[in-house]
């Protein structure tokens, strides 16, 4: 089981009077198999939440689960096999000088699999690439190209949780399209379950079953998929950010 | 009423290693004192049709139109001195992000005072009074405080406005925003483009909004040109983006997930050769 457990999440940086508080008392569960999305505007913590979980930052206190397993300051391998994250740009986060063939090939390898090349093949498949892109380097491949490369990575130590770092925020709608479609089916078959960051509500309405809206570093709401829909929520910045998400409406006054 | 943009079978080549390459290919459309959208794709030629009408495609790029008027001036006979009267002056342009166009080792007053001592003599305290009454225009609180600062220590939002206010304190006829809120927060965004909006209104402007946001400019703007693979497509207004017509705009709205209307999958865009080679549908009004 895979189940995401977050209790009062705390992330800084700094010391002293230098000190930020990046993420201040986060709470929230993702259920085995579901998505949840992090909302807010730049500098809210969500990104930082994905990072501290991945053991990417080390000044955080709190209590975080993945599954059974507490996790410390120090994680076990099996952490990291279990759990995946996908980057917001696929232009920075994929190696210029390493082939498809070398990205996902080194990935295996350090996860000791054993039938890198069927298992090199399987993952293109499964990203919907076809074969002719294993030996192709970065610069040959469009950005959607690029991000079925960074989840094929992801998907290669056959993870149970991926974190999504704005994972479409970067590629034009209609290959925005295709990437969440191939999220969805990934997660259908592979049983994966998903935290997802995004500052597109829309999205992360199609993608998730419950969304944490954040602020300043805080969670000032959770909210389900049903309640966004139907405008429903009960905090005023979020309804400020679901209204923001239609486009451009002229404020009262100033159509006055 | 006469236009402000004239533009006829614009056309951008690049010479590449595969031969010549057309970012924009025959596009023909005017802008009058409107709020004109431009949408499409990364690659769609856009921006680059933004950055022609000021002539900033630089060598080995090539600009040919036959016909390329500024209130009936032809812009490509103009010598580079002309030009430089037009460009900040006359027509301005607002860059994605403010971080990479705002000169960071130089303050905020001194960027603002620059511009319009350039282009109209003043001297620094008018210049000063000038710069002053433009950040307050873009609704930015304590310009005295903002003007003696650095970029660095303006946050995203602020430094979009700050570039709004540098590019409108010449009080050009026309502007030309590109990708103007795409890297700021959605509350953010919705400031900056009230701003752009009065201003615009207030005093008479013409507005070329180039954005890949379907949604916002279908609610921002009064007409709409969706250009595919360097042509236009498909001319529609604004208020009526949602019924247009052509596949490829079709397919683009089918592809954004809606928050009133959740779907299993989203509709992927089958891009179909024959877009590419239609001929351009004319943008004029």
């Amino acid at each position: 089981m895979s189940d995401i457990s977050v209790e009062n999440l705390n992330v800084w940086f700094g010391d002293h009077e230098e000190r930020v508080d990046a993420v201040k008392g986060a709470s929230f569960d993702v259920p085995s198999g579901s998505s949840f999305g992090l909302v807010g505007e730049s500098g809210s913590g969500k990104s930082t939440i994905l990072r501290a979980i991945m053991g990417l930052v080390p000044t955080w206190s709190g209590g975080l689960k993945i599954g059974d397993l507490t996790l410390g300051h120090k994680r076990p391998k099996t952490f990291y096999k279990d759990v995946q994250m996908v980057f917001q740009d696929p232009y920075a986060s994929l190696h210029p000088r390493h082939s498809v063939d070398q990205v996902l090939g080194e990935t295996l390898f350090l996860h000791g699999f054993k039938d890198v090349d069927r298992r090199i093949l399987q993952l293109l498949d499964d990203v919907g690439l076809g074969r002719e892109f294993r030996f192709r380097y970065p610069h040959q491949l469009s950005g959607g190209q690029r991000q079925r490369v960074a989840i094929a990575r992801a998907l290669a130590p056959e993870p149970s949780v991926i974190l999504l770092d704005e994972p479409t925020s970067a590629l034009d709608v209609s290959v925005q399209a295709e990437v969440l479609n191939l999220l969805s089916d990934l997660r259908d078959e592979h049983k994966l379950t998903y935290l997802m960051v995004s500052h597109n509500l829309a999205v992360v309405a199609h993608m998730c079953d419950a969304t944490a809206v954040m602020q300043n570093g805080e969670i000032v709401e959770v909210l389900s998929v049903e309640d966004m829909r139907a405008m429903n929520p009960s905090h005023p910045y979020t309804r400020n950010l679901l209204e923001g998400s239609f486009g451009y409406k002229p404020t009262a006054e100033q159509s006055a | 009423m006469t236009n402000l943009i004239d533009v006829e079978n614009l056309t951008v080549t690049f010479p590449t290693r595969q031969g010549e390459f057309e970012a924009v290919r025959q596009i023909s459309f005017t802008l009058g004192q409107e709020r004109l959208g431009i949408v499409g794709e990364s690659g769609s030629g856009k921006s680059m049709t933004g950055r022609a009408i000021l002539r900033l495609i630089r060598a080995p790029g090539r600009v040919t139109a036959d016909k390329l008027h500024y209130k009936g001036r032809d812009l490509l006979k103009m010598s580079e001195r002309e030009m430089q009267g037009v460009r900040g002056q006359e027509i301005s342009m607002v860059m994605q992000d403010p971080k990479f166009s705002l000169n960071p080792v130089m303050t905020i007053a001194d960027q603002i005072m620059e511009i319009y001592r350039f282009h109209t003599g003043a001297s620094r305290k008018q210049a000063w009074a000038k710069a002053i009454e433009m950040l307050e225009a873009v609704s930015i609180r304590d310009p005295e405080r903002v003007m003696r600062a650095y970029p660095h220590e303006m946050s995203g939002g602020m430094g979009q406005r700050i570039m709004i206010a540098m590019m409108l304190v010449t009080e050009p006829k026309i502007l030309i925003a590109d990708e103007p809120t795409s890297a700021l927060d959605v509350s953010v965004q919705t400031q900056v483009l009230s701003i752009i909006d009065r201003l615009v209104r207030e005093r008479g402007m013409g507005l070329i909004f180039i954005s890949h946001d379907l949604n916002l400019v279908a609610s921002f703007c009064d007409r709409v040109l969706i250009m595919y693979a360097g042509r236009i497509v498909e001319v529609c207004d604004a208020d009526k983006l949602h019924e247009a017509k052509h596949p490829y705009t079709r397919g683009l709205l089918g592809s954004l997930p809606r928050l009133d209307a959740p779907q299993q999958r989203l509709e992927v865009l089958k891009r179909d050769p024959a877009w590419r080679e239609a001929a351009s549908v004319s943008g004029a009004s």
